[in-house]
């Protein structure tokens, strides 16, 4: 979390101080590239709790085609972007900073809890909202219970382990 | 072409596309794909309360990731305009869910948890309300979810996403195979 939160003040921050105002231009792009991903969500049916519970099964190959496809477009792209040392159209130098291991605690435990909600729910936090979006309105209420967790956590982040 | 914007998409398509939003993302404004961190930015936006982890500048850090995940919520829509869309689950799958309690295949989840009336039951509602709750929790304990660590950790080749992806298949197993049968069989 507060490696993404570095990651985004160099992101928005630089030349910050004579122009706060640059990233917000910005802001249509992100709605854009938001509704075409809730579009592929939605024909990709990887919102569907059905599609999780065939995944969980083990009883089709195509989560797993689809995973695996689009961390190896994502994974050859972020390659090219590295050798190219390519800049951001904001004219910003591309950078994706790591997560800190530490201890690892932290991925197992909150990487197994949202597991048990993805099967639960059927969905994760992409697919909460392109459900909202596709009438199954009853997933507001997971949204806001969603919202409630993550501020559960915020609250309790002090005692538990990472 | 209508058939492309109503039906299903075959995984070779949908895959490659959904990893272009890594550096669709990157290429626009030095962004690291990931839907979860929103939940943080909506919190920090709307009750920061007296918490340490909500206190710092939401609009600078995550406004371009709630406004995102409005655009996410208006692609839903505008795929549900295609018209009523039921998905053709294996047969393998399709009988595992009969023998569990489901009947209902008609809608991208079925209607026996997900309906504003099903939240009054206790399936619907560990469905729906706990589910969702372990969904915002795990995601910021592990700071990241299908996004931020199965698809754009994994593909920046990151130690913790790798941990943090095993923990999703055992959390989603064991929610599979023990937890589902008690909830939608069992009360």
């Amino acid at each position: 979390m507060s490696t993404l939160s570095v990651s985004e003040f160099q992101g928005c921050g630089s030349g910050g101080a004579e122009k706060p105002e640059a990233p917000l231009r910005f802001l249509p792009v992100y709605l854009l590239l938001g509704a075409a991903f809730g579009f592929v969500l939605s024909r990709s049916e990887v919102l569907s709790w059905f599609r999780i519970q065939e995944m969980f099964r083990f009883q089709s190959f195509r989560m797993y085609g689809i995973i695996g496809s689009a961390v190896a477009t994502a994974a050859v792209s972020l390659a090219l972007i590295k050798a190219l040392k390519l800049k951001s159209v904001q004219g910003v130098a591309i950078s994706v900073p790591p997560k800190v291991l530490g201890s690892g605690i932290q991925y197992a435990a909150g990487g197994t809890i949202f597991g048990i909600g993805w099967a639960l729910t059927g969905a994760c936090p992409g697919p909460l909202f392109a459900l909202v979006g596709n009438g199954v309105t009853v997933m507001l209420a997971a949204a806001i219970s969603a919202l409630l967790g993550t501020w559960s956590y915020g609250w309790i982040k002090p005692k538990v382990p990472h | 072409m209508t058939a492309w914007l109503s039906g299903e998409w075959p995984w070779y398509v949908a895959g490659p596309l959904i990893g272009l939003f890594v550096p669709a993302l990157l290429i626009v404004g030095n962004k690291v794909f990931g839907i979860s961190a929103s939940l943080s930015h909506l919190c920090a936006a709307v009750a920061p309360g007296k918490v340490e982890y909500f206190r710092y500048d939401w609009r600078r850090a995550g406004l371009w990731n709630l406004v995102f995940l409005a655009g996410v919520l208006l692609g839903g829509f505008l795929a549900s305009q295609g018209g009523p869309h039921s998905i053709h689950i294996s047969d393998a799958t399709h009988a595992s869910l009969v023998k569990l309690g489901i009947h209902d295949f008609s809608g991208l989840a079925p209607r026996e948890l997900f309906t504003w009336h099903a939240l009054l039951t206790v399936r619907g509602f560990v469905s729906v309300v706990v589910g969702g709750f372990l969904v915002g929790f795990g995601t910021a304990y592990a700071a990241g979810c299908t996004s931020g660590h199965a698809i754009s950790g994994l593909a920046n080749v990151q130690v913790p996403s790798l941990i943090a992806v095993i923990g999703f298949f055992a959390g989603g197993l064991a929610a599979t195979y023990f937890i589902l049968p008690l909830v939608i069989g069992g009360v």
